[in-house]
């Protein structure tokens, strides 16, 4: 059985005082619903996801008591990937035909921050300030760089490059293009990377309708199918956040092996995808993941960046919305997010920031903390 | 006021050369640090404590140049925090060890270079104690 998307609704993403995550939730559902022509009552069931909002079903209340199945998924950064998977198996297991996927969000200002035992790792870990995302990934970009021959200039490259694509994008947190030279000099928070060179948490949400594909055309011309959406976890031996310790032997991460699932479900591969959203949690996780996902060999990032190849025009445009670093990550909404994004590219709806040469597939995926990865696959 | 180790097991104190404390597999033969009760490999559940070796390799490595969410950091914040450096180090043959660096300074890490164990100073506690914690230092 196969699953299209024929409605996708966002909240904007940034600061909205006085507006909690619920009701960015409704709002998102609100324009999914529209853009997909259907009524709330019509939705057979939903999964929501989020981090900081503990019931996204209580949604419910602001759309309309129906009494469906609704379930609530977190799931680190891959929570919107796995409420978009567990959304389109329910299609694929035959049990309804039209269901709502939604993620929504309202962090902080700061790095995120939690007990370090409920991710069984020891108190001491934290106390002693090992407990943070972000000194991972400089470690694991800062290791890439030196294995690979990555420079510190490309790195401030793809930050720029996405800062600009915000730019284009009306629902993006940040919308100033930053120079090179700024992004490099911004404090460095966990070396090789600077501020400008991270994601912020902030608030947002997005949603998807989704269908079996048979029934797509009674509610849109221009159906997107859902061709994978997979959900993987570490294995031993990956380089992953919130380690204490790593075997001698190297596995590769979460992403890989949910990418790779993911090509072998739609059974096509990197070489037929025309527009990527890839994980920016900082501009060196979107030079890794480019490779890690099958786009390029490791290494190759440095010229590609600098013949200018991830931009809007690009052979491998990537994070045309400017992805993280220009829209913040509302962590249940993020990956859905991505998928509003690849759906308007697909559309050819997407504006200032539409990629040429009619795109036909799309590609997203999400890397996060403790390690899981989700990638969804979609194509006109 | 004495010195006190910031968790009890993981590293042996006092001793003239102290060492880290992990585990190893009865079963498998792999290495976890700090020690766990069960095989993160094979399952098993016949794990033994192993001390581990003072010296290693610096596998990656990266700097904290601001101060940690607190809670759960427990350190020096404000106008006291100074930056350090973190990494792997990886004991031959055993398991990478995620650490603090006494080293923070990206001109002096280098990837590969010969690191070893140190006992040093992290915060004081309410009772004026010297809290100390585990980290490794360059080989000069």
């Amino acid at each position: 059985m196969d699953v299209a998307i024929v409605g996708v609704g966002l909240h904007p993403f940034g600061r909205f005082p006085g507006v909690s995550g619920i009701d960015m939730g409704a709002i998102a559902i609100r324009r999914a619903l529209a853009d997909a022509g259907v009524e709330w009552r019509d939705i057979q069931f939903a999964f929501g996801g989020s981090y900081e909002v503990d019931n996204p079903d209580a949604v419910v209340a602001l759309l309309g008591l129906t009494g469906i199945p609704f379930v609530d998924v977190y799931n680190g950064c891959a929570t919107a990937a796995s409420a978009l998977t567990l959304a389109a198996n329910t299609i694929r297991l035959g049990e309804y035909d039209l269901g709502v996927a939604v993620g929504m969000d309202k962090h902080l200002p700061g790095a995120f921050s939690a007990d370090p035992r409920s991710y069984a790792c020891p108190s001491w870990y934290g106390e002693l300030g090992q407990f943070v995302t972000t000194k991972f990934f400089g470690m694991k970009i800062n290791k890439y760089m030196h294995d690979h021959g990555i420079s510190h200039t490309t790195l401030a490259k793809v930050a720029a490059k996405n800062y600009r694509n915000g730019a284009l994008s009306p629902n993006a947190f940040r919308r100033k293009p930053l120079a090179e030279e700024d992004i490099l000099a911004s404090p460095m928070l966990n070396y090789p990377l600077t501020q400008y060179m991270f994601c912020s948490p902030d608030e947002g949400a997005a949603a998807v309708v989704l269908c079996r594909a048979e029934h797509a055309h009674r509610y849109t011309d221009t159906p997107i199918y859902l061709r994978a959406a997979t959900v993987r976890t570490r294995r031993l031996g990956a380089f992953e956040v919130h380690s204490p310790w790593l075997p001698i032997d190297e596995t590769p991460g979460p992403t890989v092996d949910a990418s790779r699932a993911a090509f072998e479900m739609a059974g096509i591969g990197p070489e037929d995808v025309d527009v990527i959203q890839l994980q920016d949690t900082d501009a060196g996780a979107e030079v890794i993941h480019l490779a890690e996902n099958g786009f390029c060999a490791d290494g190759d990032q440095e010229a590609l960046v600098a013949d200018g190849a991830l931009e809007i025009d690009g052979p491998l445009p990537v994070n045309t919305d400017g992805g993280l670093i220009a829209n913040g990550e509302p962590i249940g909404a993020s990956g859905l997010r991505q998928v509003h994004e690849i759906v308007l590219q697909l559309r050819g709806q997407a504006g200032d920031r539409q990629v040429g040469g009619n795109p036909q597939v799309g590609y997203t995926q999400l890397y996060g903390a403790p390690g899981t990865a989700g990638v969804s696959i979609l194509s006109r | 006021m004495g010195r006190v180790p910031i968790a009890e097991g993981i590293f042996t104190w006092p001793a003239h050369e102290p060492q880290l404390i992990g585990s190893r597999c009865g079963a498998c033969g792999i290495v976890t640090f700090p020690s766990q009760d069960s095989c993160p490999r094979c399952a098993s559940t016949t794990m033994e404590e192993a001390l581990l070796s003072r010296r290693g390799r610096l596998w990656a490595w990266t700097t904290q140049d601001f101060p940690p969410p607190s809670p759960p950091y427990s350190g020096p914040t404000g106008e006291d925090f100074v930056p350090f450096g973190v990494g792997y180090v990886e004991l031959p043959g055993e398991v990478k060890v995620e650490t603090r660096l006494t080293e923070a300074d990206p001109e002096v890490l280098v990837h590969g270079m010969e690191m070893e164990l140190a006992i040093v100073p992290f915060r004081t506690d309410d009772e004026g104690n010297e809290v100390v914690t585990f980290a490794f230092r360059p080989v000069a």
